[in-house]
């Protein structure tokens, strides 16, 4: 275990040979791409694949032959894996493996675009990247959420729990009060109070997190489900009727091609969203309350020995975590739909797998997030256009890119060290 | 017991950046010396007997055998402790009841004035809701008949079986060390199969349904071997990847239900075909009543998973890497061979358990729906069944007579189905903190350690 | 120590700092109040720097009620401490990429920019090789110098004669006595010991037989993929006991976790009574007639949870009588632990009882009654009396000695060189993963102990050579490989 670590020991490394992780995933990304030429090329067809810069068909747009598309984004997604597998200068890594990636989603692009019927082979980019944010929001919250709680030692999973939570009671005093802050206001103390329960439980009491965030959950769903049949139901004018925050442009940015029209003509939550991740990604960071958090969250006890109140830390983060994610659920009730029972539909476990897939970071979580509100965005749109893929395969891409991160598959992820460990003194 | 050796002692001492392996019932075979030195340096008394003696004595006189009795009932046993937690969560919910009942609510405007209204219109609601959960779910005075007396226990059997399954699935991975979130996607995989093989193959009776069971087994099995095999090799936490496994088996039963040759061909919305009677579990007690025979094949696997976890050689490999997977290494048993069979068992119990949606009385065909939450409502059983497999069957009886009663909760008294998830949920959650039940019904504070049924543990 | 730095509570009694009275409720008292600690187990966020581990808890800040973290002056403050008292640490270092000795200091300086007036070290040596030791000992002095207060806390005499101004002897959380360090040896181990101490064990001379176990060029890496074992040659014979002896983590578990197929051989091969067995499964080994007491009882040896008669048959629950088939037997099971509890003098209330309940010591016997109640080729037993009452390891102890000369092949790793001393018939040193040398037990500790330390008596020429081949030990003593 603890070698004696003399300065001139020999560091052998895990010989790994010619198959290192770069050039293993090179190998992937080669065969994604000559996979993406040779099967998306043929199955493209002669019609244009047109990506307009705009909701709808008309308007300045990028275009390109499908069959010709298909195959060119197919051989950058192999060139670029080839780079990967010929060895080049880790700096480039990032930036090789993100263009194939983004190569061997344009041939997919480009292949169904030009194959979905005349008049429909069209993709609007400001409508792809604005349902991407949309879908991606709750899953921001969530995930920043799970950040707070997990950077401190205490595992999230009631993260569904807690958006639920912040969607219902948001929903309900934003309906009887008339007002979209004090409804705002709600919906944070909802998710704070699964966060409570959570905290009250895992650090007072000792439970295992991870089964009282599935306890929770349950909890959440049956209170909510229960009132709502209770209340919204037989009086939806009263209880379920909440305000709406308006759209707010924003002058300048909102006129900038297809972001502008897509982001900066957005809800409240959205800018909020953003906003959560920069702040929090600086205050874990850059100041004295993250360096606690994160010492809390990988070694409570040297933590404990400086004077740092690790109970205290914890409680505090969990409960903002629950405020973080019931604000999250209030980017439903309060911008987008009335409350509806369970309406969250596991997005708090995407959200967890945003967390886990983004590396317990605030910046990795909002990409993973991304990532997955795309995936979901493009089944909606791959549906309309009358694909022949599946939408539910897409919808599985998530959770399976977290199962293949968690394998170590796609780099190493490594929760912080003391997370889920309930921290008993002396 | 203490150690005078001071070249070897100190260095025994538990890692305090480990996980703190203290049992304050053990009293302290290797205490630390710097502790006591400490307590030295701070002027404290000799406490050098008490740290000497194995345990701590119990100041009591030897009490009477009635009060030993009445001692051992209240001192936070399991059965008084479950039984508290189920009145306290049944608290819960009437205040739940009573807050969402706005004609009640209205009496309470006027509470200073005339609180009996209040107290009596309460009392009316909570009373007839709580009286139908009875009612439906053990025995209704007012019926008569045959079918109409068994009725109630008929539904509690019958939304019991399946959850015996999967309580049993997560309880098994649970004594092994695994937390198995994932018995609710394996009971889908389970489903899907047993359901394509009901009315997929023409088998005669009987055989087609061992036969359906066995696919439904193996749809099961072989989504818990996947975080099995994914924990054992990679070291990837089971917890995720099971949760991932949810959502992959839901999607793939939203896309298998609409696929030609499965749907329904005289149906528009997502429903498959029916399975074939000749799958089905015979009824027990004749066409009227739901109950089947799948309580009998729950009762058969407790009974095996009872064997499993306490007289097989597998038993004792699950439990010691379950308990400390480095002593069971050390000993020469496999871990990762440990936790593969072991997935791939929980799997197959929890697909058994998914067979039964389909192949018993709840429903004959594959919906979106159709597992509705009984691998999560597993989670629960097992932990309310403190991963005993026997209580497990017990506990999966007191969810399944919540449910029935729930279900005459909501027709009768139009209580949402949803109060009994709440209750099920709380009472797990006060189980899971008996040092919070205790502390609200002031409970001796004996053996309060011993109870933790949960172990925890981080990603 | 721990009550003192404000982690535990008293339960009577009171402290006094510069003569009055202090109540610590929690460390940041203690460190407001000049008292510093470096625990045994360091307290150092791996994954962070040297400077972020030593600014927690006592961050500079600006930026107002946001509490932006003043990194450059958290560096220039470790800067300035390392400097003043020559502690050499880069305030950038991640510290998991930072050896022990470094650590350490660490934590040394961490406490120094707290201002602290009393350090506390609680067994600061126990994890260091002699040199470091040594280094750390000159720091102590400079911290003396100045006007530093210390606590020393270890169970090294030579330390405590070498460093100490005055030295208090504590036993089981009472103080037995004061000495100044002119006192002998001797008179300060009687104190510790409560009793003297019988550290020899009664044993004819060994009649060592064929070979047993035959390691050669053995090469094993550590969790971290750092090699811990680089080219090991040894052989142990029926009928005598290997001892194997080094400051602890110069690899001699990861050597007998090789042997045991717990962990992967690299390069070299393992063999037992002419059969190679590099690459079994441990199950396979233990199978084959090997018997294993691991170092740490608590986390390898034992399922706590257990009963004692489980964990009697731990390794053997599937093999006739324990187990048939897929059943296990429990009346075999039962009946066989009370044998064994009997034989091994196991102090337990029943065979039922859970393992963790007992003392060090019985808890010791279960694993010993375990592993020598089959026939074995060979023992391996690590640290096999670490935390055990010496009732116990004079028990365990003879235990070894009987099952030498039943004739198995024995192999003793233990730190504590008495212990290796009394036992083995050979010792072989480990250092820095290899074998530095094999003598005999009579060979005089000093000689020893400078093995431990890496100094072989031809150190100069080792010291020249580039260090490939140069640790081949060169056999001396009665005992050595030559010997038939």
């Amino acid at each position: 275990m603890s070698t004696m670590a003399v300065p001139d020991v020999a560091v052998a490394q895990v010989d790994e040979g010619f198959w290192t992780r770069t050039r293993k995933i090179g190998a992937v990304l080669l065969a994604l791409g000559v996979l993406a030429a040779v099967l998306f090329g043929a199955l493209a067809t002669d019609q244009q694949a047109r990506f307009t810069l705009s909701e709808t068909e008309g308007g300045a747009a990028l275009e390109i032959h499908g069959t010709v598309g298909a195959i060119l984004f197919g051989v950058i997604a192999a060139a670029a894996g080839a780079a990967l597998m010929a060895g080049v200068p880790k700096r480039w890594f990032t930036v090789l493996l993100g263009v194939g990636l983004v190569a061997f989603v344009l041939s997919f692009l480009c292949w169904q675009v030009s194959a979905a019927p005349e008049g429909r082979n069209f993709m609007p980019l400001v409508n792809i990247v604005r349902g991407t944010f949309i879908l991606a929001l709750p899953l921001i919250f969530g995930a920043l959420a799970g950040v707070l709680c997990e950077r401190s030692g205490v595992v999230n999973v009631a993260i569904e729990g807690q958006l639920l939570m912040g969607a219902f009671s948001g929903a309900l005093f934003g309906s009887l009060s008339g007002s979209v802050w004090v409804g705002l206001v709600a919906a944070a103390i909802g998710g704070a109070f699964i966060s409570l329960l959570l905290a009250v439980f895992a650090i007072r009491y000792l439970v295992d997190q991870v089964v009282m965030g599935i306890v929770l959950n349950l909890l959440a769903v049956g209170i909510t489900g229960f009132l709502y049949e209770r209340l919204m139901q037989t009086n939806a004018e009263k209880y379920n009727s909440a305000p709406r925050f308006s759209n707010w442009e924003i002058p300048l940015l909102r006129d900038i091609p297809v972001l502008g029209p897509a982001l900066f003509r957005s809800n409240i939550f959205l800018y909020l969203g953003l906003l959560l991740v920069l702040v929090i990604h600086i205050a874990l960071f850059r100041t004295r309350w993250g360096l606690r958090t994160r010492a809390v969250g990988e070694h409570p006890t040297a933590a404990d020995t400086l004077g740092v109140k690790v109970l205290g830390l914890r409680y505090r983060n969990v409960l903002l975590a629950g405020v973080v994610a019931g604000i999250g659920g209030a980017s439903y009730t309060l911008a987008l739909y009335s409350f509806t029972k369970n309406m969250i539909g596991g997005k708090g476990f995407i959200a967890l797998a945003a967390l886990i897939f983004g590396r317990w970071s605030p910046t990795g979580a909002l990409l993973a997030a991304l990532f997955f509100g795309f995936a979901d965005q493009l089944g909606t749109y791959l549906g309309a256009i009358g694909s022949s893929i599946p939408s539910q395969f897409l919808a599985m891409l998530p959770y399976l890119a977290t199962m293949l991160a968690v394998a170590g598959l796609v780099g190493k992820v490594r929760a912080p060290a003391a997370d889920g460990k309930p921290y008993i003194k002396g | 017991m203490n150690n005078p050796n001071p070249v070897s002692g100190s260095s025994d001492r538990d890692p305090v950046s480990g996980s703190p392996d203290r049992d304050p019932v053990s009293g302290s075979p290797d205490k630390d010396p710097a502790t006591e030195a400490a307590r030295v340096a701070a002027g404290g008394a000799n406490r050098a007997a008490a740290v000497t003696a194995p345990k701590r004595p119990e100041p009591e006189a030897r009490p009477s055998l009635g009060r030993l009795f009445l001692d051992n009932l209240w001192a936070a046993n399991t059965v008084t402790v479950t039984v508290l937690a189920v009145l306290l969560a049944m608290f819960v919910g009437a205040v739940l009841i009573i807050v969402s009942d706005p004609d009640v609510l209205a009496t309470y405007g006027y509470i200073t004035a005339r609180p009996l209204d209040a107290l009596n219109a309460s009392w009316t609601v909570v009373s007839e809701a709580y009286a139908n959960l009875f009612k439906g779910a053990i025995f209704d005075p007012e019926a008569s008949g045959f079918t109409a007396v068994l009725s109630p226990i008929s539904e509690t059997l019958t939304y019991t079986a399946p959850l015996v399954f999967t309580g049993l699935s997560v309880a098994l991975a649970f004594r092994g060390g695994l937390f198995n979130i994932g018995a609710q996607g394996q009971a889908t995989i389970g489903v899907i199969l047993a359901a394509l093989a009901g009315f997929l193959l023409p088998l005669p009776p009987v055989l087609h349904l061992i036969v359906a069971l066995l696919a439904g087994a193996v749809g099961g099995a072989l989504w818990g071997f996947i975080p099995g095999i994914l924990k054992a090799r990679a070291g990837a936490h089971e917890v995720i990847n099971t949760i991932m496994l949810n959502y992959v088996a839901v999607y793939f039963l939203s896309w298998i239900i609409i696929q030609s040759g499965v749907q329904n061909p005289d149906r528009a919305d997502a429903i498959s075909k029916p399975v074939d009677s000749s799958a089905q579990f015979p009824r027990l007690l004749g066409g009227d009543l739901r109950v089947h025979a799948g309580i009998l094949l729950a009762v058969l696997a407790t009974w095996f998973v009872a064997w499993l976890l306490n007289r097989s050689t597998f038993g004792f490999e699950l439990r010691a890497v379950g308990a400390n997977p480095d002593a069971a290494r050390t000993a020469g048993i496999s871990v990762a061979k440990t936790y593969v069979l072991m997935m791939a068992i929980a799997g197959l119990l929890a697909g058994l358990g998914g067979s039964q949606m389909v192949l018993g009385s709840t429903a004959n065909a594959l919906t979106p729906l159709v597992v509705a939450q009984i691998g999560f409502d597993g989670i629960l059983v097992a932990l309310l069944g403190r991963v005993k497999p026997w209580g497990v069957l017990l506990a999966a009886l007191l969810f399944g007579a919540l449910q029935a009663g729930g279900n005459r909760m909501q027709s009768y008294s139009g209580i949402s189905l949803e109060l009994v998830t709440v209750l099920q949920a709380l009472i797990v959650i006060f189980i899971a903190a008996p040092a919070l039940v205790k502390a609200i019904f002031q409970l001796r504070a004996a053996r309060a350690a011993r109870l933790q049924t949960s172990l925890a543990k981080g990603w | 120590m721990n009550v003192l730095y404000g982690l535990y509570q008293p339960d009577e009694g009171e402290i006094l700092v510069d003569g009055k009275p202090l109540k610590l409720r929690g460390p940041s008292d203690a460190i407001a109040a000049g008292i510093g600690m470096v625990h045994q187990h360091f307290m150092l966020v791996p994954v962070f720097t040297v400077a972020e581990n030593v600014m927690l808890g006592a961050e500079q800040v600006k930026g107002g009620i946001a509490g932006i973290l003043d990194r450059r002056r958290a560096r220039r403050e470790v800067a300035e401490v390392s400097e003043r008292y020559n502690l050499r640490v880069d305030p950038d270092a991640v510290i998991e990429d930072l050896p022990v000795g470094i650590q350490q200091r660490v934590e040394i300086v961490k406490a120094l920019t707290r201002d602290v007036d009393l350090l506390i070290l609680d067994e600061p040596t126990a994890v260091l090789t002699p040199q470091e030791t040594e280094e750390l000992l000159t720091v102590m002095r400079s911290l003396k110098a100045a006007g530093k207060s210390i606590v020393f806390i270890t169970h090294k005499l030579g330390e405590v004669k070498a460093i100490a101004d005055r030295i208090t002897v504590i036993r089981r959380g009472k103080t037995v006595g004061t000495a100044s360090p002119t006192a002998s040896r001797d008179e300060l181990a009687a104190k510790m010991v409560g009793r003297s101490v019988r550290l020899t064990v009664e044993k004819p001379p060994a009649t060592p037989g064929r070979p047993i176990l035959e390691v050669a060029g053995l090469v094993v890496d550590d969790d971290r993929q750092i090699r811990a074992v680089d080219g090991v040659d040894l052989t142990v014979r029926a009928g005598e006991v290997l001892g194997v002896a080094g400051v602890q983590g110069n690899g001699q578990t990861e050597l007998i976790e090789a042997i045991m197929g717990l962990r992967p051989v690299l390069a070299g091969t393992v063999t037992l009574d002419g059969q190679p067995v590099h690459g079994w499964s441990t199950k396979k080994v233990l199978r084959a007639g090997v018997g294993y007491v691991p170092e740490d009882r608590s986390v390898d040896g034992l399922v706590k949870e257990f009963s004692v008669a489980e964990n009697l048959v731990l390794d053997i629950y599937d093999r006739p009588p324990f187990g048939k088939g897929l059943s296990l037997k429990p009346d075999a099971i039962a009946k066989s632990a009370q044998e064994r509890i009997e034989q091994f003098d196991v102090r337990t209330p029943s065979a039922d009882a859970a393992v963790g309940t007992l003392s060090g010591g019985n808890q010791q016997k279960v694993i010993v009654a375990r592993e020598l109640s089959r026939p074995l080729k060979l023992f391996i037993a690590a640290q096999p009396t670490r935390g055990v009452d010496v009732g116990s390891i004079e028990f365990i102890h003879s235990r070894v000695i009987r099952e030498r000369d039943e004739g198995t092949a024995v192999m003793v790793v233990s730190s504590e060189l008495d212990e290796v001393i009394n036992l083995a018939d050979r010792i072989a040193v480990m250092y820095r993963g290899r074998v530095i040398g094999i003598v005999g037990p009579d060979t005089p500790r000093e000689e020893i102990g400078l093995l431990m330390a890496g100094i072989t008596p031809d150190a100069a020429t080792e010291a020249a050579a580039p260090a490939a081949d140069a640790a081949t030990p060169a056999p001396e003593g009665p005992g050595s490989e030559d010997e038939a």
